[in-house]
């Protein structure tokens, strides 16, 4: 048999590099894929003493307060009247009622001056927007009962912070002529002044003697 | 000049690319760790509930879960269960946690914090605002409400 060495054929092994790369790229890949998303809110800090209730007195017209109820029904209250939500769709609007986003957005803006929205006050917010009206004071109050669904909460909170994005982009459209998105970190920082959230998280209550 | 002409005794030495793929492996295997290494098991059921308003949450490494839904094993009842890292725990176990989880991150990075809350739709609200409370205690003040992405 030894006539000569047979020569052991060397494996082709370059491909081999491309296919680790390709799981390398597809793990790297999927890791950064699964990002959480939610709805940033900030909380309030903790009261400094204990006996300290919050003393915030914020005038009438410049609150509305948003109730969720036990049966997860939303109540609006504003000085302009309130409005009842049976579900989730006429939250929306999808009913004959307005929606609650709307509702929102109108009492932010108080176009018309009422005397029942919010106080207008001018404010200067750098150009190119300059010096316009601003209902600077307002706070949307939520309030919910200790038994009411999460998953309402969030969707009233969702409706909230619609109302806020459409504003802001509609702010955008108006003074920079763009999408809220295409503007700069200072552009958008102008625009979150020009429309504040100002969403006041307040602590449950019992309101229809349901929970604890 | 026949520098490069073949007909030379020198050949271009070839190079060995034989490592190569042992060397992606290696790096390949450290992803593959790493990453199931920090997603814990849940041990609640959670149904996130829909949003269309979401925002991503940027830096991974600063958020902190709260977990809350009925437990998976059904020897711990159907009530709401609070899931901290690979543990169950009570609220009072809140600000532990955060105080711990605030001292594992750099002191610049405190301030950016974020507790993410991912409860399931059918929680009902009193857990929530206890953890909110017991948030607003441990100075965990940037909190997000974990939700799908949905369009409506």
């Amino acid at each position: 048999m030894a006539r000569k060495k047979r020569k052991v054929p060397a494996l082709n092994a370059s491909s081999m590099a491309d296919i680790s790369f390709l799981l390398l790229t597809f793990f790297l890949l999927v890791s950064s894929m699964d990002t959480d998303s939610g709805l940033a809110r900030r909380l309030p800090p903790p009261p400094q003493h204990e006996d300290q209730i919050e003393t915030v007195k914020v005038q009438e017209r410049n609150l509305l307060v948003v109730l969720v109820n036990a049966s997860d029904e939303t109540m609006v209250r504003s000085q302009i009247g309130t409005e009842w939500y049976q579900s989730e769709v006429e939250l929306l609007g999808r009913g004959n009622k307005a929606s609650l986003k709307d509702k929102v957005k109108e009492f932010v803006l108080n176009t018309s001056n009422n005397p029942l929205l919010p106080e207008l006050m001018e404010e200067d917010f750098g150009s190119p927007i300059g010096t316009v009206p601003v209902t600077g004071d307002h706070v949307v109050s939520l309030q919910n009962d200790a038994t009411t669904s999460y998953k309402t909460y969030i969707a009233v909170q969702n409706e909230l912070v619609r109302a806020y994005n459409e504003l802001r982009q509609d702010g955008a459209k108006k003074y920079f002529g763009v999408d809220y998105d295409k503007l700069t970190t200072d552009q958008q920082e102008q625009i979150n002044k020009l429309y504040p959230q100002r969403i006041s998280e307040a602590e449950p209550k019992n309101f229809m003697g349901g929970g604890k | 000049m026949g520098k490069f002409s073949k007909s030379g005794g020198r050949e271009m030495p070839e190079l060995n690319t034989a490592s190569m793929p042992d060397l992606v492996f290696a790096i390949l295997f450290f992803f593959m760790v790493t990453t199931t290494m920090r997603s814990e098991t849940l041990m609640v059921k959670l149904k996130l509930p829909q949003a269309s308003e979401v925002q991503k949450l940027e830096k991974k490494s600063l958020v902190t879960y709260i977990n809350l839904g009925p437990a998976m094993d059904a020897k711990y009842g159907t009530g709401t269960q609070m899931q901290l890292n690979d543990k169950f725990a009570q609220v009072e176990d809140i600000q532990d946690y955060i105080a711990q989880e605030k001292a594992s991150l750099n002191e610049a990075d405190q301030q950016l914090m974020t507790v993410s809350i991912k409860a399931d739709e059918e929680t009902r609200m009193r857990y929530i605002s206890d953890v909110k409370q017991a948030l607003r205690k441990a100075y965990a003040l940037k909190i997000s409400y974990s939700a799908r992405k949905a369009e409506n």
